[in-house]
């Protein structure tokens, strides 16, 4: 049977990329924010995941205003890094895990989640991002060491799915990978945030207290976390902020007992507060020893 | 009943609902178009002949010859359209706040890397008007 085992949250901000893709990483500006994945990096690989389902928002590269699902689900074979503007990313094409991810779909509608399946789709910098802070630096040549199931979810378009439904496509998620027939680990990643605006007057706006509290009550407290409203995100973390729903499907997947394995917090990088946490089951913790 | 737009009293920020999405549809979808390096060609060549094939509003339009960024948003634009116009003129996501912020890029970058912009004095719009912030 597939499993998920495990969780990460996790900050996609374009710089990163860039800063990877330019190899300006251990310059002074850049250095602390790679160090907190130094022990992500060691993590992903002891955790042998097979596949890595990751919830992510595009950013007005691949959906223009034509249409605008609130969750999309990558059933493609292959999802190829879009040109956000500046070339394309140079870092391999994601490959799905087809059939899961077909399985997932029909799951979720039968469990009254009417999402959007994604037969083609590229992948903007939200996806790629975390794959390489996580799992390191990749050349276009080389190959992720696992799977992706891609989960891409409206955050751009006011209003952003609330948390509460987030949390429980997380809860819903959890039975679809459950009742998969494959013997799987599977890893889920919320990304996005943490405190930024990179708009208006108020561009800038961080709120590294708003962003601790998150951070401590994912682990304990994520039911009533995930009711916080949105104008909360919006005044409190700024209006991209918002993004961190997403964090809460990737909380929802998890059992309720997880324990922290890892956290990070760098401000800044570009306009953001990075964020970063990991969260084991500890069941599965215990399965290990 | 109307929809109670609790989030239109945060100084300094537009919250792009669907009301914003419609007003600014035209805009946006040109400013995405340039994502695409044949596009970027299509416009560094001709900007007004490029420019003709979006139905948006004059005002729209006169914003996007001018760059005027906090415009743009004004009429509909977001920022991650918006972003897109700026990164076909060589400006990333940074130096587009610093412009917005009317701070400066290097005052900008400064003030995030002491920390960014506190939340203190920056959540609702009485603040800004008592401290007679636009
Ligand atoms: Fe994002």
């Amino acid at each position: 049977m597939a499993r998920i085992t495990a969780g990460v949250g996790c900050s996609h901000v374009p710089a990163i990329g860039v800063a990877m893709d330019s190899g300006i990483t251990e310059q002074p500006y850049w250095e602390p924010v790679f160090e907190g994945f130094e022990k992500s990096r060691e993590w992903m690989k002891a955790q042998k995941a097979d596949v890595v389902f990751l919830v992510y928002n595009d950013h007005c590269t691949v959906f223009d205003a034509t249409c605008i699902p609130t969750f999309a689900l990558g059933c493609a074979p292959e999802f190829a890094p879009a040109d956000e503007g500046w070339g394309p990313r140079p870092v391999p094409v994601v490959k799905n895990h087809q059939r899961l991810a077909s399985h997932i779909a029909h799951s979720l509608i039968l469990d009254e989640f009417d999402i959007t399946i994604m037969n083609e789709m590229e992948v903007d910098h939200g996806l790629t991002v975390p794959m390489s802070v996580m799992f390191g630096d990749k050349g276009i040549d080389d190959e992720w060491p696992c799977l992706v199931i891609p989960l891409c979810v409206n955050v751009v378009q006011y209003p952003a799915p609330t948390g509460n439904r987030c949390y429980n496509l997380g809860k819903a998620i959890r039975r679809a990978v459950d009742s998969f027939d494959e013997d799987l680990n599977v890893v889920v990643f919320g990304t996005g945030g943490m405190s930024h605006q990179l708009q208006y007057k108020r561009a800038g706006l961080i709120n590294k207290e708003w962003d601790t509290q998150f951070l401590n009550r994912l682990t304990s407290d994520p039911v009533s976390l995930s009711q916080t409203p949105h104008i909360d995100y919006l005044r409190e973390a700024g209006s991209e902020g918002v993004e961190m729903v997403m964090w809460h499907v990737m909380r929802g997947a998890l059992d309720d007992d997880v324990e922290e394995i890892h956290r990070h917090y760098h401000v800044p990088a570009s306009n953001t507060a990075v964020g970063h946490i990991i969260l084991e089951n500890k069941k599965d913790q215990k399965a290990k020893i | 009943m109307g929809l109670n737009k609790d989030y239109e009293d945060i100084p300094g920020t537009f919250v792009f609902d669907a009301d914003r999405g419609r007003e600014g549809y035209y805009l946006n979808q040109f400013c995405i178009s340039l994502r695409k390096a044949p596009n970027r060609e299509a416009f560094g060549a001709d900007e007004g002949a490029y420019l003709d094939k979006y139905k948006m509003t004059a005002e729209q339009r006169q914003a996007v010859i001018d760059r005027d960024w906090n415009q743009l948003l004004e009429l509909g634009g977001n920022i991650y359209y918006t972003s897109k116009l700026a990164a076909n003129d060589g400006i990333n996501f940074q130096e587009l706040a610093g412009l917005m912020t009317g701070m400066g890029i290097e005052a900008y970058r400064a003030m995030m890397l002491a920390g960014g912009r506190s939340p203190e004095g920056n959540r609702y719009q009485h603040e800004w008007d008592e401290k007679g912030e636009k």
